[in-house]
């Protein structure tokens, strides 16, 4: 595979060399001209010293025999427009863009460039994910698909607790695919109880959230 | 009419002085809250005095949009210093906003043209340069 990274910080020089590695052809473009010697000492002629958003830099890349691009630089405007001149222009198949400021990530959508990724978001998934007192966790989002899977802890006065899967009553587009009790998973029958405590997985169409989060998680009134 | 300019130096301030001389209401965003001083340059009064907006914030930002007043915008200006930036806001400015016309400068030409072709209004100060030097060095002979 042949694959152009621009932007030559920490992501974009791991990434680099990572895929080198893995028997990878890789070009790395670096604007920064300190940056780009020091990074040279070891990639050698698969770095460059260039502006990646430029048109004839990309083409002096091979942009066009490019099987994947990927804008890793730390700006998001950059980032969006070498993807998006990638896929519009040179018809690369496959880009990925980072997202430095999450805000941002609704620009990447509008603009067509997925997937974007964003540490800042990566790691908020994973506080949630630490922290139940989130009650609902986002586990893969399947944005192209408009489908996504949570994972959702039964609370001590949830409804839920107690009830059946049939008596869920749970919304059109939504399907309970596991449940996981005393650190194992199974997947439910329609008579399997549901208990306070479970952790339910669930697979849905995106919009849901709060319909599954009153009827498993409900804030807890009572309680407080 | 209603003009958002995003972006207030020497290009974005003087097209803001105009518009609002010619009668138009005129909303400027930039970054730079020293900017501000630029919009009055040759002016008798202050900028808000003329009739002129200025919000403070990054043409990215949607707070900073909104209070700029993009949803009541005619024309939207991209006149930051980064073509980059431009692009970007440009094509949020027409496909989220949906401000009937926009208009963006971009100094690089490679890209100035294929924006162009892709539906913004690209204004490229480079290429005119470019064809003033070549014409300028064909009266020479």
């Amino acid at each position: 595979m042949y694959v152009i990274i621009a932007g030559g910080g920490k992501v974009g020089w791991n990434l680099a060399r990572e895929l080198i590695d893995k028997g990878n052809e890789v070009t790395l473009i670096e604007s920064r001209r300190t940056r780009y010697l020091t990074i040279e000492q070891e990639l050698e002629h698969a770095v460059q010293y260039c502006d990646a958003t430029e048109l004839w830099v990309l083409e002096r890349a091979g942009i066009q025999r490019a099987d994947l691009c990927i804008a890793v630089t730390g700006d998001d405007e950059d980032n969006l427009l070498i993807c998006q001149i990638a896929k519009e222009k040179y018809l690369c198949e496959r880009i990925i863009a980072r997202v430095n400021n999450p805000r941002n990530r609704s620009w990447f959508e509008l603009l067509g460039i997925q997937p974007a990724v964003s540490a800042t978001d990566l790691i908020l998934r994973l506080i949630e994910h630490e922290v139940p007192s989130y009650g609902l966790v986002h586990l893969l989002d399947l944005r192209d698909e408009q489908l996504e899977i949570i994972e959702v802890e039964v609370t001590q006065h949830s409804p839920a607790a107690g009830k059946s899967v049939q008596e869920m009553d749970l919304p059109d587009g939504s399907l309970i695919i596991s449940l996981l009790r005393d650190g194992k998973g199974f997947v439910p029958k329609a008579d399997s109880l549901i208990e306070a405590g479970d952790e339910v997985l669930l697979v849905l169409d995106p919009g849901l959230e709060d319909a599954i989060t009153a009827r498993f998680a409900p804030a807890d009134r009572d309680a407080a | 009419m209603f003009i958002l300019i995003v972006g207030a130096g020497r290009v974005g301030s003087s097209v803001a002085r105009s518009a609002l001389a010619a009668g138009h209401t005129v909303s400027v965003l930039d970054e730079d809250p020293l900017s501000h001083e630029r919009l009055e340059v040759g002016m008798d009064r202050t900028w808000e005095e003329a009739g002129g907006r200025f919000t403070v914030g990054h043409g990215m930002e949607v707070d900073a949009l909104t209070e700029a007043g993009i949803h009541e915008a005619d024309v939207f200006i991209a006149s930051t210093d980064g073509d980059n930036t431009n692009l970007t806001i440009s094509q949020i400015a027409q496909k989220h906003y949906e401000v009937e016309k926009v208009i963006v400068r971009v100094m690089d030409p490679a890209r100035a043209a294929w924006y162009q072709e892709q539906g913004l209004h690209t204004i490229c100060p480079t290429q005119h340069a470019i064809e003033m030097f070549t014409s300028a060095l064909g009266e020479i002979g």
